[in-house]
């Protein structure tokens, strides 16, 4: 049991480092958006599930409805993600940035 | 089991100091907002993480929701306030 | 001289093709069943967040939601047709695992994009255009939500119509589109 939460936090924690590490690399705002507002979505989920596993341990009532909470704020995360992600973008687009794009691609 | 939280939460708290360096030096408001934003979406994690090691998470979980939702909210409210205004950089 | 040259973006919400939301002129039919729907709805959620089962938070709960569900009962339901609902809901579910899959298999992608040494050579971002063949909003947002949280892909706009602009961050995401993601949302809403 330890062996399966410690192996969904692993990987949430990897989805997570992807995000920081997209989030300084990439060279304009429109692509750091993709890490930005996706690999946390897909990391959360992880670690999400990893808690709500090891909190049904000892299975109580108040545990499950623990449990159901947490992947309740797993579903809202999965429903306000897109909607914040797309309301930055248009902010973008109306401001006038304009997108980056590869050198050989501007000539 | 409960030293694997601790350093979970650890490892969250330094990807956060990533994010925070493009929330601070980011060339447009909307970076700094890009920012932002991945602090919150971590910050959630790490409040049912606290939960955890304390092992109150019946009373963190709602703690985390709500502050899910008014991430949520603050990034919405921001990003319509900046798209009114021209000229961001 | 190089902002000259380069290629600019054009922001063009083509406005004077939508038409008017139609939701004024919508028949009306009997609110009761799609109220009582939303007061279940609210109901159970508020028994999942208190999480207490006493007399005094029952019956304040069934108190608050048949206030919510008076004030604001056509929210969820607007067009109060409730004949094929629960189908459209099972086949709206047996859409989430795809789309689950489909995000995983992105999103390690995109892994393996931000971790490479060489990414700037790899990566191609671009805005592409295209007309989607759905009619219905809910399909068109649901749509919109599934291309965003597919990594490699934002949608920028959309139209009432069906006009897409989006947001690509390399040529193989961008191949993926409109693909087989819209014909399995017209499935799932019952759109062919």
């Amino acid at each position: 049991m330890d062996i399966v939460v410690t192996a969904f936090l692993v990987i949430g924690l990897v989805f997570f480092t992807g995000g920081g590490v997209g989030i300084l690399r990439l060279p304009d705002f429109y692509t750091r958006l993709h890490p930005a507002g996706k690999l946390d979505t897909l990391g959360s989920l992880m670690m999400m599930m990893g808690i709500a596993v090891f909190n049904l341990h000892h299975f109580t009532w108040g545990a499950l409805l623990t449990s159901l909470k947490i992947i309740l704020i797993v579903v809202f995360i999965f429903l306000s993600s897109p909607t914040a992600t797309h309301s930055i973008v248009d902010a973008g687009v109306r401001a006038g940035l304009e997108p980056w794009t590869k050198k050989e691609r501007r000539e | 089991m409960h030293y694997i939280f601790l350093y979970t939460g650890l490892f969250l708290c330094l990807l956060m100091v990533l994010s925070l360096y493009r929330a601070v030096f980011g060339p447009t408001v909307l970076d700094r907002l890009i920012g932002a934003n991945a602090i919150g979406s971590k910050t959630v994690v790490l409040l049912v993480l606290i939960g955890l090691i304390y092992e109150r998470v019946d009373m963190f979980v709602d703690i985390a929701m709500a502050y899910a939702m008014l991430n949520f909210i603050a990034v919405l409210a921001a990003s319509r306030y900046f798209q009114k205004k021209k000229g961001l950089l | 001289m190089d902002t000259q040259t380069q290629r600019k973006y054009v922001y063009e919400p083509s406005k004077t093709t939508e038409p008017d939301f139609p939701s004024a002129s919508r028949p009306k039919g009997s609110p009761f069943f799609a109220h009582l729907i939303t007061f279940l709805i609210l109901f159970s959620l508020w028994i999942l967040l208190s999480g207490k089962f006493d007399l005094f938070h029952l019956s304040l709960g069934i108190i608050s939601c048949i206030i919510i569900t008076l004030i604001s009962g056509d929210l969820l339901f607007p067009e109060s047709k409730t004949k094929g609902l629960i189908r459209s809901w099972l086949c709206f579910l047996r859409y989430i695992p795809w789309l689950l899959y489909q995000i995983i298999l992105a999103n390690l992608h995109i892994l393996y994009l931000v971790f490479h040494p060489r990414m700037m050579e790899l990566i191609d971002p671009e805005i592409i255009t295209f007309q989607s063949k759905l009619k219905k909003e809910l399909s068109l947002v649901t749509f919109a939500n599934s291309i965003t949280l597919t990594p490699g892909t934002i949608t920028v706009y959309v139209s009432v119509n069906g006009d897409f602009h989006v947001h690509s961050i390399d040529k193989k995401s961008a191949e993926l589109l409109p693909g087989e993601m819209e014909s399995k949302v017209a499935r799932a809403f019952g759109e062919q």
